[in-house]
């Protein structure tokens, strides 16, 4: 299996990430090579195992259900590119 | 920043003359710069975070300031915590204090650095797959990683959630300590902060090691292993064995694998974590973009570094279908066999120690042109991030240039207590050593 520049283009666009033609296939060789590389946990027979998706012995984390002080409006919008009363403002998503 | 530490210096020096001062009172520490602290700029080294300003404190750094800590700046690292030489910054490349054409590691190099370099007396650093305790080795300096749910995680901004961790780099096993048992603990915060019980882990300095059982894994003593870096660890094993220590030969058969399971799950886990960067509620916006979709893309791939967007790609891709069980869920199994090693081993053994890394420190540059290559170069710490494992890298010796080499222990899950107490103790018999009349 080989990465190819169409597989960057399609993982791009998923990624939300733009590169330019030379930048396209110098990406496609690296992953490629990385893929290669990782290629070598197929040596391994893992049908009957369970995936670790953490580390801990913790189950379902629960707290009271308890209204608590959070940060304002004001500071939640402080690092905002653009602010319009008091929203988050974006450029227009429908025509 | 300065006001902000000279003001608390003030504070501090009033309850230190009533007698109330904490327990770090006056300890002056840096933080690495992906950790929030209120009204601070917190860039993770990354463009896309340029301007911008916490809103809050992380849970660790409230613990280290109401111990009277004093935290009086924040260090260089690579971007996002994705590197191992802290030369991925948007701010520049950090470079070793002990030879300045070499990397300090990374990606906590700016925190090593100021130890190293006695421009703060302890500092905080993250490490997902060996950046604690890399750069302390290739610095000359303690890292210590604390098991996966030990530190809250609450104002860590997250690159592979199910592995970061934040710890102490310090010029001692005892500072180490001291500073870990301040941030320790369970958190309301942050649901996968441990509630187990935080011991008085500075108790462990000046014990001996009689009896102890410790585990030498061959596959991180194989080939590759440069000579003098190799007779460096064995002096301090030996120091060890006439101690009383146990010394054992063990395995870790799927040591093999490590690279490959972490570096899969680690960049899947990164694009999902930073798809939050999107140009519209913080962080760096792409001028005048036409449409919604349009800021999103030039935000970030204007906003992002090489690197970052490289690890992104390959997150994406892993876990993209078609490639999710071939790649992401074989590399989820991968890890619990890693994690089995260490529970079978960890069955005779108290604890582990190993190089913690495969060379001293490189040149700047060096593996910047291979991505792989630089990858490789976290042999020996990734696995203990994959199977959430506490482990210290204490320094021991140099090699022939005179570089310092890193010795790691690993311990049991929540047993940072055995790997102070070891570490303590190969770091004074190497001191003893060093001072001893010839």
């Amino acid at each position: 299996m080989s990465v190819t520049i169409r597989d960057v283009e399609k993982v791009a666009q998923l990624a939300k990430l733009d590169f330019s033609h030379d930048q396209k296939v110098e990406l496609a060789r690296q992953l490629d090579e990385i893929v290669a590389y990782m290629e070598k946990l197929r040596e391994l027979d893992t049908d009957d195992l369970q995936a670790t998706f953490h580390v801990q012995d913790l189950d379902n984390v629960f707290r009271d259900d308890e209204t608590k002080p959070s940060i304002s409006q004001e500071s939640a919008l402080q690092n905002a590119p653009r602010v319009n009363r008091g929203y988050f403002s974006v450029p227009k998503a429908i025509g | 920043m300065g006001e902000r530490a000279l003001e608390r210096a003030r504070d501090i020096d009033g309850r230190v003359q009533q007698g109330k001062a904490g327990s770090l009172a006056g300890v002056v520490m840096a933080t690495k710069d992906i950790l929030a602290m209120k009204d601070q700029p917190l860039t993770c080294g990354s463009h896309i975070l340029n301007n911008y300003k916490s809103p809050f404190d992380a849970t660790l750094i409230e613990r280290l300031e109401a111990e009277d800590a004093i935290i009086i700046g924040k260090t260089n690292m690579d971007e996002f915590a994705m590197g191992s030489s802290t030369e991925n910054s948007h701010f520049g490349a950090v470079k070793n204090p002990l030879d300045t054409s070499r990397v300090p590691g990374g990606s906590s190099g700016g925190s090593a650095v100021a130890v190293a370099a006695d421009m703060a007396l302890a500092a905080i650093g993250t490490d997902t797959g060996g950046s604690i305790r890399q750069p302390a080795a290739f610095c000359g300096v303690v890292g210590l990683k604390p098991t996966y749910g030990r530190v809250s995680r609450y104002g860590l901004v997250a690159y592979a959630s199910s592995f970061d961790q934040a710890g102490p780099i310090t010029r001692t096993v005892e500072d180490a300590a001291l500073v870990l048992e301040t941030i320790a603990g369970v958190d309301p915060h942050d649901s996968t902060s441990a509630p187990i019980d935080v011991p008085r882990f500075s108790s462990e300095v000046n014990q001996d090691v009689q009896g102890l059982r410790i585990g030498l894994p061959k596959e991180y003593f194989a080939e590759g292993l440069a000579p003098d870096m190799r007779s460096s660890l064995k002096q301090a094993i030996e120091l060890l064995d006439r101690a009383g220590a146990k010394i054992m030969e063990v395995s870790l058969p799927h040591t093999e694998y490590a690279i490959a399971t972490y570096y899969v799950l680690v960049t899947a886990e990164a694009s999902s974590n930073l798809a939050r960067y999107d140009g519209a509620r913080y962080g760096f916006r792409s001028e005048n973009p036409a449409s919604l979709d349009e800021m999103y893309i030039q935000s970030r791939t204007q906003g992002f570094g090489e690197e970052v967007k490289r690890r992104i790609m390959l997150g994406t891709y892993v876990l993209s279908a078609g490639y999710y069980d071939a790649y992401y869920r074989k590399a989820q199994k991968v890890r619990t066999l890693i994690r089995r090693d260490f529970d079978e081993v960890f069955k005779t053994c108290d604890c582990l120690l190993t190089p913690t890394a495969p060379t001293t420190a490189f040149k700047l540059g060096d593996k910047l042109d291979n991505p792989l290559t630089m990858y490789l170069a976290d042999i020996y710490t990734v696995s203990v991030n994959l199977a959430g494992l506490p482990a210290i890298s204490v320094p021991c010796g140099k090699d022939s240039s005179g570089l310092p080499v890193g010795l790691q222990l690993i311990g049991k899950p929540f047993d940072e207590s055995m790997v102070i107490r070891i570490g303590d103790f190969v770091e004074k018999q190497i001191a003893d050593q060093q001072n001893a009349p010839a």
